[in-house]
């Protein structure tokens, strides 16, 4: 059974970004950029499943700048098998995104798509949805536990207020939530073999994928600075600020 | 530190001819160099931050003499060196005014900017670090040097940090063991004040005849400001207020980049008044009129904070050992008058460099070269007729200082027939708290001054939360009977970063430390006054995340 990762490069979660001072978006130049969390849990689970021996191939794909070539090598370090890196600008909306895994799951005949639910940039969660729908294949999302048996899957959705059941029929999209699994770290001597790994890279253009934005961003802007906290003196200041400063009383 | 006899079997290790430790501008100097002179050597280099850059904090007006001799066509190649020095003030500041030096160029000749840059240094590693892995050197962001492997008395590498440690010292279901990178030869280039550089410097004794070394404390912030008030270029210096006549300190501002302005203060970590809070006092020199000017109706996007070493040549350490060498501020290569360290710290790793390849080249063990070539190069002579400066404020005080450096200067031209001394460690010289003042330092207002707090924050330092504090106390009742009886916790004052703190300070005073919040600028592993506080490294990649502008 061959896996199929798609993984995404973000700005690190541990960055506080910044919107770009004419408010046309979040400023991206020169901050850390990393692999979305939720895909490096896909990665995990998918290597895990090999190294389990259910899977035979774990195959990463990032759709996007060249740079994106450092998240594949990331997940060639822990354990991913080879990689595909399709080339398109900055970042294509999950619409063309979903377009381009279809055509590469045609190419590459995988019996499993696991992302994660959703990239920590865009929040979009949609992905994962789009995929499956194209393809016509069962889909389970924001999946916390999975096992594979007899060509089903049987997986855990994290819903509002407890856990779902839920088997399906291979082949099938999984989405990964936070739970699934703890990612490993990378380790130097498989770091050093990832960069022996291959990675085979595509053009958006050549899959037949029109990769042009359907959305328009209007504009972006910072949530209010809270206001500092006031220690007042007594309950009267207290009346005295509640009627005439907030207004409330 | 690792003594011969590894019994870890799970263990792996990589072998390379050399290992440096530290991916700032000397070791990466370092690598490039060593790849040019051959590519028979395999070169890795290690770096603690989660990608080359994200640990460099620096001013910074850089000299490009270093860079140009070790890649001519640096220019072509883009380097970003972008904003030429266009206009360079040094200003005596009082509470609300402000005298410029005048004739710069003549009383302070070591200033003279013409033909540096004002760069991002955290850009210029980035970069540097890709002209490395075009040479083929091996880069290894994220994993920290945790110990150094001592074989028959030889360093023969170091062992990375191991992952996925609990906070109780357990192995959590994550546990890698880190890996032994051993080499001929390993070059230690950790910045001031490096942990494993201290380790090496005991065991050898590579102290012993050098000057205690004496530091400064740099905190920087990075603001984009409107268009309009932006003169790239724009070098500006001061002295004098807020740092009474004994305290050595003064800060910076240089306009640079698109719209951005690098501010910051540089506290000597020799002050004695243990009341004194360098991160309030980097708050509140932004309120005085030459620098309130520029930052006005900007908005802070970067913060930061890095110990330097400020000693100069007296207080250098040999440099080599059986195995490796020290470089960079590993050693104490900084040129504090002139307030650089790139060009020093990339020309000692070149220097370290050629000695390695030579050493290679003969089978010898020691790269001992090293010393005389340093001796031999500009870079001896360059911190030779500046040697007397520092220790000059040390002694006389800043005004007095002042004059004696003018006089070295002007007079002697940096000849003078004698050397001056540092007689005291940074960590012997708090006076009781009890018989100093308290600086009055104004609350934040959010707009140009700040918290510590919402600073962390904008550093992006990250801790894995469950793993050993990094920051060892040997006694903690020592804390108790000094740190808090005489000096009320000064710990709680110089760390930029709101590590420590202090609970129940009315009935049981304990000392907590959020290392969750370490920016890793080595502080209180220098000036905790009993050398109580050891930094040693958590887990790799951790720590902040600088942004390229930093």
């Amino acid at each position: 059974m061959k896996i199929l990762v798609p993984v995404k490069r973000v700005v690190d979660f541990n960055i506080k970004p910044r919107v770009k001072s004419d408010g046309s978006g979040v400023e991206t130049a020169g901050l850390k950029m990393s692999m979305n969390p939720f895909d490096e849990i896909a990665v995990e689970e998918a290597v895990r499943l090999r190294e389990k021996g259910i899977a035979s191939e774990v195959v990463v794909v990032s759709i996007g700048v060249q740079q994106a070539q450092e998240t594949l090598r990331t997940a060639m370090a822990m354990g991913a098998d080879r990689a595909l890196l399709v080339l398109s600008e900055e970042s294509p909306e999950p619409l063309a995104v979903a377009k381009v895994l279809m055509k590469l799951v045609e190419k590459e005949q995988p019996h499993l798509v696991i992302l994660g639910k959703q990239a920590i940039d865009d929040d979009m969660n949609a992905t994962g949805q789009m995929l499956a729908g194209l393809l016509g294949w069962a889909q389970a999302t924001f999946v916390s536990k999975i096992e594979i048996a007899e060509n089903r899957a049987r997986v855990h959705r994290e819903i509002d207020g407890g856990l779902e059941e839920l088997s399906l029929k291979l082949p099938a999209v999984i989405t990964a939530d936070l739970r699934l699994n703890e990612p490993r770290y990378a380790t130097l001597p498989n770091i050093m073999k990832a960069k022996k790994k291959p990675i085979e890279t595509l053009n958006a253009a050549d899959l037949g994928v029109d990769m042009m934005p359907r959305l328009q961003i209007l504009s972006v802007a910072e949530p209010a600075n809270k206001k500092a906290c006031v220690l007042v003196e007594s309950v009267s200041e207290l009346v005295e600020k509640l009627r005439n400063e907030a207004k409330v009383l | 530190m690792t003594e011969e006899n590894i019994n870890d079997s799970e263990r792996e290790s990589l072998i390379y001819d050399v290992v440096i430790v530290g991916g700032g501008p000397a070791g990466l100097a370092a690598a490039i160099r060593l790849r040019q002179l051959s590519s028979e050597i395999s070169v890795c280099v290690i770096e603690k931050g989660s990608e080359i850059g994200a640990h460099i904090v620096s001013g910074a007006v850089i000299e490009p003499r270093a860079l140009a001799e070790l890649l001519p066509d640096w220019q072509k190649q883009g380097a970003p060196l972008e904003t030429p020095v266009t206009t360079e003030e040094m200003f005596y500041l009082t509470p609300t005014g402000q005298m410029r030096i005048p004739m710069l160029d003549k009383v302070m000749p070591y200033l003279a900017n013409h033909g540096n840059y004002v760069v991002s240094l955290g850009a210029l590693c980035r970069w540097l670090a890709t002209q490395a892995e075009a040479l083929c050197v091996d880069i290894f962001p994220g994993f920290a040097g945790a110990d150094v492997i001592i074989e028959k008395n030889r360093v023969v590498g170091i062992r990375t940090g191991d992952m996925g440690i609990g906070r109780d010292g357990k192995h959590k279901p994550d546990f890698q063991p880190g890996v032994d990178l051993r080499a001929h030869y390993t070059l230690f280039a950790e910045g001031c004040r490096g942990s494993l550089t201290k380790k090496i410097i005991a065991h050898y004794g590579l102290n012993q005849g050098a000057d205690p070394q004496t530091y400064g404390l740099g905190i920087k912030e990075v603001w984009e400001i409107p268009a309009e008030n932006h003169r790239p270029g724009l070098v500006q210096h001061s002295f004098g207020w807020p740092m009474d006549d004994r305290t050595y300190g003064g800060a910076w501002l240089y306009h640079f980049g698109k719209n951005l302005v690098s501010y910051g203060f540089v506290v000597g970590l020799d002050y004695t008044n243990p009341w004194l809070s360098p991160f309030e006092e980097m708050q509140r020199v932004k309120l005085h009129p030459v620098f309130r000017r520029s930052l006005e109706r900007g908005r802070r996007i970067a913060y930061g904070a890095r110990a330097l070493s400020e000693g100069g040549l007296q207080c250098i350490p040999r440099l080599t050992f059986p195995g490796g060498a020290l470089i960079g501020d590993s050693a104490g290569f900084l040129n504090v008058p002139k307030i650089k360290g790139t060009h020093t710290a990339m020309k000692s790793g070149m220097l370290a460099a050629e000695a390695v390849a030579d050493a290679y080249a003969t089978q010898r063990v020691e790269p001992a070269t090293f010393t005389d070539r340093v001796r031999h190069s500009w870079l001896w002579q360059e911190l030779h007729a500046v040697r007397n400066i520092r220790p000059a404020f040390a002694r006389f005080g800043m005004r007095a200082g002042a004059l004696y450096a003018a006089l070295d200067t002007m007079v002697f031209k940096g000849r003078a027939p004698w050397t001056l001394h540092f007689r005291h460690a940074d960590h012997e010289t708090l006076r009781a708290a009890s018989l100093c003042q308290k600086p009055f330092y104004p609350k934040p207002d959010g707009t140009l001054t700040f918290d510590r707090l919402s600073s962390v924050f904008l550093s992006a330092t990250h801790h894995e939360e469950d793993q050993p504090v990094h920051l060892c106390l040997k006694s903690s009742s020592l804390w108790k009977t000094v740190n808090w009886d005489v000096f009320k916790a000064p710990e709680t004052r110089y760390c930029p970063a709101g590590v420590y703190e202090v609970l129940d300070e009315e009935k049981a005073p304990t000392l907590h430390i959020n290392a969750q919040n370490c920016v890793h600028c080595k502080t209180c592993d220098i000036k905790d006054p009993t050398q109580n506080i050891t930094w040693t490294v958590p887990e790799g990649g951790n720590g902040p995340n600088y942004p390229v502008g930093m």
